[in-house]
């Protein structure tokens, strides 16, 4: 049962990488043209230090997807490529390849998502189960309709906000970049310090928007799992309350929570993306509005696949990890 | 009656709703020695389940105790706080849900349920000797020690509900109260789950308050049969005496529409509805379904009158036998 | 009718949500009537005004009255986001009914497609193909690029609604009275789906807008028109933060939160309609 839910699973996985692939090779094929081609003629044309590089990309982008090879070839040679994680050189900052550019910039995404995203979660989905709990502190109530109000806002214009009061304003902090220009990297307590005043901003602007959906959707699930018979017969167990709302309300009304935040992953890192850009974060996102900025399609392109390929594993990752939380799923059909 | 173990007086629960109070409780009284079993017999939302969690005091929002008395062993439970009334259930009243329910929580092993239940009631034990006790509470109730290490979907509903039982005397309380435990299981499983708590409760002595709606069921069962109708006692009498002279004519209707031997001829339904709580009758509740109500069923309420012999029945028409 | 008003002021969400969005609808509606909007496009007005009598918004750096620009603009965005969303709500519930009621393999595709899809981050993939056919966009093929995925959410829920539904058992019913699908569909289930549609449309058009802002901030929407998301890639573009033209960024930012906050409170207000049980614990 295990092994087949795990497999399954995985064929998730497999799928996503690949529709991020074929989405890669098709999308720039609509518009009629080669938008690849073109940006890479425009580089040659201007020549400088990098024309000869340039023109060599030419080269052997026609010799693999010029028009003259059918399509499908072309698919089969770009699913070759991106099977071996070869996502080409960078047009904009030649003669580095896409994969080295995307390796710099992925720690500090995932850093900074997995940080935002598992302290929203988990203090959304507290504060959303007290919420719910006859007995939460009253005040809690009046801090809900701000959350509420927040999570209606994009990140980034919330980060806006944040970069203004705090940084601008107040200087508290400070107001771009991931380190301070000059700091050297490495492990040292200045450099690490110095980062974490950095991402202050950036993981406020998501957290403090992300908690109240989170809040929002607990406390609907807790109003439910108050209800069940078992809920009941805890208390008719003379549980104490703790009990009751740790071991037996939150526990399962955290399951659907689960499943929710596995969907929501896209939706926060689009959302970070635009933080990336705001801060000026030296993420991932950031990387992309370069990219987009300079007309690099290959390094979008390595983006978008490599993103979405880590998302869908970070999904599976959370999909195989779920039958701890909920012993019922290896036995259903998923 | 200073020996009853459970005593309940006038108890009155309402409910807020939009169209009005509903009384789903209204005025209930009868007691419990020690070791009896009592059954409660009615239709669906007669108010027993209700009553079943009032004595526990576990009446929810936006239903609430309007009154009355309950006492365990002489004991005032109305006026306990909130801390000595939990630790008093499942220690001194001790519940056996639905058996059409979800009672058992579908993420935890049932070991792991029992020894919450413990735990929480000071109950301090080494691994080993905590597993002996679940173990043995296991086998007390007709399941394999085994069973500990499953989870509530992996069990029959008939094993769902021995380990429920479990749960309830496992602490060794003096009055279980069963809330339907066999609705919704098969009829060999429903004896062999009745016949197991017949056994736990002899051995503990514990005094049981049946709860349900299967006459048939709880006559083979209980000492002592109380019938509710919209949220009142309507008739209490020792169960052989109630099937031969049933006082009140809604006992009589109930008991007529069990399929017996004798009667072959199918099934004697109740004529009309049960009524709604929120929009009761004025008089006797059950007057526009009684063939036999005149003048005075209409206008004022029948109060539970001695009929001889240990019953009780409130009917302004019964008439008690010497 | 008069029920209606009454019952909005009941719902409080939904009182808040609609007065948030009518005042924006007076703000635009009375601005078109007073200001010249012709000083929405560049080098009309002096640049880097603060605000003043001739110019209560202040003026940007290309030399744009910021009045004039959030007039025009926010029709702009909200009709980019209302396109997108209604196409979203439609080719959704058109997939969610389908799947609903051939169920089976049918069922499984499209149950699998909206599923997977929703795993990949929208953002990007919109990001990919505006960045293909890049160019000069217009307003309305922003629109159908955000539209392009904006049916996957609604196919989703609304599946799980009309299933949910389904097994209430007026399906069951109608169906052995004798009715044939669509009109068990239109008869039995548009009215009680009526209330949740709304509100999947309502939170779609916000997503739709919010994605659509996140492409113009990204450099990717109608270089050449107004709209709110383009003004703060201006913002970004010229640094107006650092240099302290607040009046640059001020007024975006907040229509904007109106817009979002408006769609919110009317979403919460129409899941209240649509699914009673929320009202008890609010």
């Amino acid at each position: 049962m295990q092994a087949v839910y795990v497999i399954k699973r995985f064929g998730v996985f497999l799928l996503i990488v690949w529709v991020a692939a074929t989405l890669n090779f098709f999308l720039p094929k609509l518009s009629g043209q080669d938008p690849v081609r073109t940006k890479l003629l425009q580089e040659a044309a201007i020549g400088g230090n990098v024309q000869v590089g340039m023109e060599q990309m030419v080269k052997e982008y026609d010799k693999r997807f010029g028009l003259d090879r059918p399509l499908l070839a072309q698919y089969g040679s770009y699913l070759y490529d991106v099977g071996h994680f070869d996502l080409n050189y960078s047009i904009s900052s030649y003669p580095r390849t896409v994969k080295e550019l995307i390796a710099e910039a992925l720690p500090w995404t995932v850093g900074l998502l997995a940080t935002t995203t598992l302290l929203s979660f988990a203090i959304g989905t507290l504060l959303g189960a007290l919420l719910a709990w006859p007995r939460a502190p009253a005040w809690m109530r009046y801090l809900m309709p701000p959350l509420w109000a927040l999570h209606a806002i994009p990140f980034f214009l919330f980060g806006l906000i944040l970069v203004y009061v705090f940084a601008f304003k107040l200087q508290l902090l400070p107001m771009f970049g991931g380190y301070s220009p000059g700091a050297s990297p490495g492990l040292t307590w200045d450099f690490i310090s110095d980062v974490a005043a950095h991402s202050i901003l950036p993981a406020l602007s998501i957290i403090l928007v992300s908690i109240g959906g989170w809040a929002l959707a607990m406390r609907g699930m807790m109003v439910t799992t108050m209800g069940e018979d078992y809920v009941v017969f805890a208390e008719a167990k003379g549980l104490r309350a703790g009990t009751v709302f740790m071991r037996y309300c939150v526990r399962n009304a955290i399951l659907p929570q689960t499943t929710a935040l596995v969907l929501a992953l896209g939706q926060i890192l689009s959302g970070a993306v635009l933080v990336e850009v705001i801060f000026g974060f030296p993420g991932i996102g950031a990387l992309l509005f370069h990219a987009i900025q300079e007309n690099d399609q290959f390094l979008i392109q390595g983006i978008v696949f490599t993103v979405i390929a880590a998302l869908g594993l970070a999904t599976f990752l959370l999909d195989i990890a779920y039958p701890l939380l909920d012993p019922r799923i290896s036995y259903r059909r998923t | 009656m200073s020996e009853a173990v459970l005593e309940v007086r006038d108890l009155r629960v309402s409910f807020a709703h939009p169209l009005g109070l509903v009384r789903a409780v209204d005025g209930v009284s009868f007691s419990l020695a020690p070791g009896e079993r009592l059954g409660l017999a009615g239709e669906s939302g007669c108010g027993k389940s209700t009553m079943a969690l009032a004595i526990l005091r576990m009446i929810r929002p936006p239903g609430r105790i309007d009154g009355g008395s309950v006492r365990l062993d002489g004991v005032e439970l109305s006026v306990l706080n909130e801390e000595a009334m939990r630790r008093l259930r499942l220690a001194g009243i001790a519940l056996v849900p639905q058996g059409s329910m979800n009672s058992l929580n579908p993420v935890m092993r049932i070991g792991a349920q029992i020894e919450d239940a413990l735990a929480d009631h000071g109950v301090s034990l080494s691994r080993t000797a905590l597993a002996e006790r679940i173990a043995d509470l296991l086998e007390t109730v007709g399941l394999r020690a085994g069973v500990a290490a499953s989870y509530p979907h992996q069990l029959s509903g008939g094993m769902k509900q021995r380990a429920c039982i479990a749960i309830a005397i496992c602490l060794r309380p003096r009055v279980i109260i069963a809330d339907e435990p066999t609705s919704a299981l098969d009829v060999v499983v429903q004896r062999q789950v009745m016949e197991t708590l017949a056994r736990v409760q002899r051995d503990l002595g514990a005094a049981v308050i049946l709860v349900g709606h299967d006459m048939g069921l709880m006559a083979q069962f209980v000492d002592r049969l109380g019938i509710m109708y919209a949220g009142r006692l309507v008739e209490v009498a020792p169960v052989g005496q109630m099937v031969t002279v049933p006082r009140h004519p809604y006992t009589r209707a109930l008991i007529s529409s069990l399929p017996s031997l004798e009667h072959r001829g199918g099934l004697q339904g109740i004529p009309g509805l049960a009524p709604l709580l929120r929009d009761l009758p004025s008089g006797c509740a059950f007057h526009p379904r009684c063939s036999l109500a005149g003048e005075r069923c209409r206008i004022e309420t029948p109060a539970l009158r001695p009929m001889g012999g240990n019953a009780v029945a409130a009917c302004h028409l019964a008439e008690p036998v010497a | 009718m008069r029920g209606v008003f009454s019952y909005i002021g009941r719902n409080r969400s939904l009182l808040v949500g609609t007065l948030l969005l009518t005042a924006l609808a007076l703000f635009v509606g009375i601005g078109t009537l007073f200001v010249d909007t012709e000083n929405a496009r560049s080098l009309s007005v002096p640049v880097l005004q603060a605000p003043s009598w001739d110019y209560p918004f202040g003026t940007d750096r290309t030399g744009r009255d910021l009045l004039a620009v959030m007039i025009v603009g926010t029709p702009l965005t909200l009709r980019i986001g209302f396109i997108a969303g209604i196409l979203g709500v439609g080719i959704g519930a058109v997939l969610a009914f389908t799947a609903a009621f051939y169920r089976g393999m049918t069922d499984t595709l499209i149950r699998s497609i909206a599923d997977i899809g929703l795993t990949v981050p929208s953002l990007l993939v919109l990001i990919l193909i505006a960045v293909s056919i890049r160019g000069s966009l217009t307003v309305n093929e922003m629109a159908l690029i955000v539209a392009s995925l904006a049916w996957l959410n609604p196919t989703r829920t609304i599946r799980s609604q009309v299933l949910t539904l389904r097994e209430r058992g007026y399906v069951e019913l109608a169906a052995m009275s004798g009715m044939g699908g669509p009109e068990i569909i239109f008869r039995e289930l548009m009215p009680n789906l009526m209330p949740y549609m709304a509100a999947t449309l309502v939170s779609s058009v916000s997503s739709a807008i919010l994605a659509s802002i996140g492409l113009e901030v990204l450099g990717l929407g109608p270089m050449d028109a107004p709209t709110l998301g383009m003004t703060l890639y201006w913002v970004n573009f010229y640094a107006a933060m650092i240099n302290g033209w607040w009046w640059w960024w001020v007024p975006p930012i907040v229509i904007i939160v109106i817009v979002f906050l408006g769609l919110f409170f009317v979403t919460i207000g129409l899941d209240e309609i649509a699914n009673p049980r929320l009202r008890k614990s609010a």
